[in-house]
């Protein structure tokens, strides 16, 4: 579109002002936009009172988590910094080596520092807390560096078993969070906040995508039960809305199982959260199977596959990477729904905040309390949506592999 | 099965785990045996906790008198009624927010999608940030933002938003010639905050995914339809009218089926903001019968009759807009 002679002014006029019509429209929008951006940032700066997010800041990450065990939340995050970082670094440095700092990751690492500063001074946190805040984020950034100066001296029979410092540090995370193994217990009605919200969400994600996975193929299945099945599940729970099911968890549940195995509230709707994106996954993963063409699953067969080794190894790596946006697209709905875990009662991020605007002192504080909300969430989902496209991009075997 | 054993010379002899026949009808067999088990003792142990606990299925109290009331219906109820007069009640609520949510999702949609095809590009950039903001934003927090922060902070008595024919209150929306008794507004109609919160959190929401359904119907029309229609003289909205949404409608109406079935269900956040819909009338009947199997049965059912009900009336439409082949 670089048409010459497109000076600013010439591009300007043409996007806003190509005919009087457009200009019209051009001025109303400016004009709209002008008013409502000065009275949201006058409200912001002059009328929104923020001391209830300084007040209950912690109390909005970790919810009621008891303090003197918070310690372990804190060494979690400085584990996930640190693997971050070395997945971050390997993932940018290894196949193809490159700059040692691509535009978009100095960009990334600015953005981590000005929120390691900005964000402690915002929410007026304690010196110390605010300490260990920097600390992590200096942790995530040298091992981002470390891992792109030396990833390469790893031995590759080493490096393929990376990964698996995710699940490892996921199984350890649930034993810090929730204890066992020597640590305190805490048990899940004292999670709150982003800690609960985040944690049921990894949780339902994480399971949810197998599962997913099982009921795409039972639906493209020959064999007309685990057809039948496959269908009457997914169907059932597409109908029904989340609240409904979430509500069936805790109600119901409890009649469905032996005395006693019913599990906590919290796990209760975690496994509802969990079997409810299920569905959605599966009709995802069904899209990417039915665009693979007939013929890959034939010739896997007739070169003597057996059926599972012909779906792992041929099927799924393609459909699944057919299907890669409209999953994440799914996980991203699911960490929205974790806050209809607020309506049954329990005190995820959104719930957190209700119970905080009930306290007399932040009463009427609604508009400053959902506000940071939005944010976070939008940062997370937005985060996500740009994760996927990012993937999306690296496994297409048609983009070119110099691209960062 | 035992073919192999008996005759070896035979050719093509299989062995029964790689018999071709044989494995699909093994894998459901113990497939079906396993769901058969499971659900035989889901089934067991709530049929057995319910007798324990004096439970079991019974629609009788559903005559029973409700004992709590359900504000703003359009079916008279008060609290002597019984339990499925209120539960009706209830369902009147969802489905006239549904109706009303599906018209105006399908307008702001549709404008919101057309708008990201406009020669303004002020007005394109705004339409995609409209919908990346929404789209990233839960529903539910919405709701509650429009409830809390918008709709209960607006003014009261003389100081009401007063238009034309309509006066937007703290106390709700009054149409038809609404009048200030005593500093309290009257009008033939009236719509609450709670309604009207609802509504609007629903409606913006929904509009933002009809949106990118629209853009990826209008997308699909390939651009040489937009340039001959131009070349023969049509003005832009025409072209817009004539030419292409005929043709992107045949991709934009199963879209659409499934957006409005995602707002019928998203209809159930109404507790959020303080609007009795039918799962809020069901959640008090809980509380107060404990009849909770029935209860989440009746919830299922209405839902599912509400998502056919929709379903059917857009596979109508479906077939009205596909090519017809002279």
């Amino acid at each position: 579109m670089n048409t010459p002679g497109s000076s600013p002014l010439q591009r300007l006029r043409r996007e806003l002002f190509a005919s009087p019509l457009d200009g019209l429209i051009s001025l109303l929008l400016i004009g709209f936009l002008l008013a409502v951006g000065l009275a949201v940032l006058r409200w912001m700066l002059f009328q929104a009172q923020w001391a209830v997010i300084q007040a209950n800041s912690t109390l909005f990450a970790v919810g009621r988590y008891p303090g003197d065990q918070q310690w372990r939340l804190w060494l979690l995050t400085s584990l996930l910094a640190l693997a971050s970082g070395l997945s971050w670094g390997l993932l940018r440095r290894l196949p193809h080596p490159g700059p040692a700092w691509p535009r978009n990751d100095r960009l990334a690492v600015g953005l981590l520092i000005a929120l390691a500063v900005v964000a402690p001074l915002a929410l007026q946190l304690q010196a110390t807390v605010q300490l260990r805040w920097w600390l992590i984020t200096a942790s995530l950034i040298t091992s981002r560096w470390a891992a792109g100066r030396w990833g390469q001296a790893i031995p590759p029979a080493l490096r393929r078993w990376i990964p698996l410092i995710w699940p490892l540090l996921y199984l350890a995370g649930m034993v810090l969070i929730s204890g066992g193994l020597g640590l305190v217990s805490v048990p899940p009605s004292e999670w709150g906040g982003l800690l609960l919200t985040l944690l049921t969400a990894s949780f339902a994600i994480l399971l949810c995508f197998p599962l997913g996975v099982l009921l795409a193929l039972g639906r493209r299945s020959e064999l007309p039960l685990l057809r039948g099945a496959s269908v009457l599940y997914i169907e059932f729970i597409r109908g029904a809305p989340l609240i409904t099911l979430l509500f069936l968890g805790q109600n119901i549940l409890g009649f469905l199982l032996p005395g006693g195995l019913a599990p906590d509230r919290v796990w209760r709707a975690a496994w509802v959260l969990t079997f409810f994106a299920a569905a959605y996954v599966a009709e995802a993963v069904r899209s990417g199977l039915a665009a693979l063409p007939p013929g890959q699953l034939e010739a896997a067969r007739s070169l003597g596959l057996p059926m599972p080794l012909a779906l792992i190894h041929v099927v799924l790596p393609q459909a699944l990477r057919v299907a890669l946006p409209a999953t994440v697209g799914q996980f991203i709905s699911l960490l929205q729904d974790t806050t209809l875990l607020s309506l049954i009662g329990l005190l995820d991020l959104l719930g957190t905040a209700r119970t905080v605007m009930a306290n007399p002192a932040f009463l009427g504080k609604n508009g400053e309390v959902y506000l940071v909300l939005a944010v976070l969430f939008w940062c997370c989902c937005a985060a996500l949506g740009l994760g996927s496209r990012a993937l999306e991009h690296r496994l297409n075997p048609l983009s070119s592999p110099a691209q960062a | 099965m035992g073919q192999g054993a008996i005759n070896p010379a035979a050719a093509g002899v299989i062995p029964w785990w790689r018999n071709r026949r044989l494995i699909p009808w093994l894998v459901q067999g113990v497939a079906g045996l396993a769901l058969l088990v499971l659900v035989a003792f889901l089934v067991g142990n709530l049929v057995r906790n319910l007798t324990s606990a004096g439970l079991l299925l019974s629609w009788s109290w559903l005559g029973n008198p409700a004992g709590f009331d359900v504000s703003e219906t359009l079916l008279p109820f008060n609290a002597g009624l019984p339990y499925w007069r209120a539960l009706a009640a209830g369902l009147v609520n969802t489905v006239r927010v549904v109706l009303a949510g599906l018209v105006g999702a399908t307008v702001l949609g549709t404008l919101v999608g057309v708008a990201s095809f406009s020669s303004n590009g002020l007005l394109r950039r705004l339409a995609r940030v409209y919908v990346e903001l929404i789209r990233n934003i839960p529903l539910l927090l919405q709701l509650v933002f429009w409830y809390f922060v918008v709709f209960l902070a607006l003014p009261g008595g003389r100081e009401a938003i007063q238009l034309p024919g309509m006066v937007l209150a703290k106390s709700g929306l009054f149409l038809i010639r609404p009048e200030l008794v005593n500093g309290v507004w009257q009008a033939p109609l009236r719509l609450t905050v709670e309604f009207g919160a609802l509504l609007t959190g629903l409606v913006t929401y929904t509009a933002a995914f009809i949106a990118e359904v629209v853009r990826g119907g209008v997308a699909s029309v390939s651009k040489g339809q937009w340039e001959a229609a131009r070349s023969l003289g049509f003005s832009p909205l025409q072209t817009l009218r004539r030419i292409v949404l005929p043709q992107a409608l045949r991709v934009i109406v199963p879209g659409l089926n499934s957006q409005y079935i995602s707002l019928a269900k998203n209809s159930s956040l109404a507790v959020a903001c303080g609007y009795t819909d039918l799962y809020s009338v069901a959640e008090t009947t809980l509380n107060q019968t404990g009849r909770a199997v029935e209860v989440v049965l009746i919830l299922l059912a209405a839902y599912l009759v509400i998502d056919l009900l929709i379903s059917a009336l857009m596979n109508g439409l479906n077939q009205l807009v596909q090519i017809r082949e002279r």
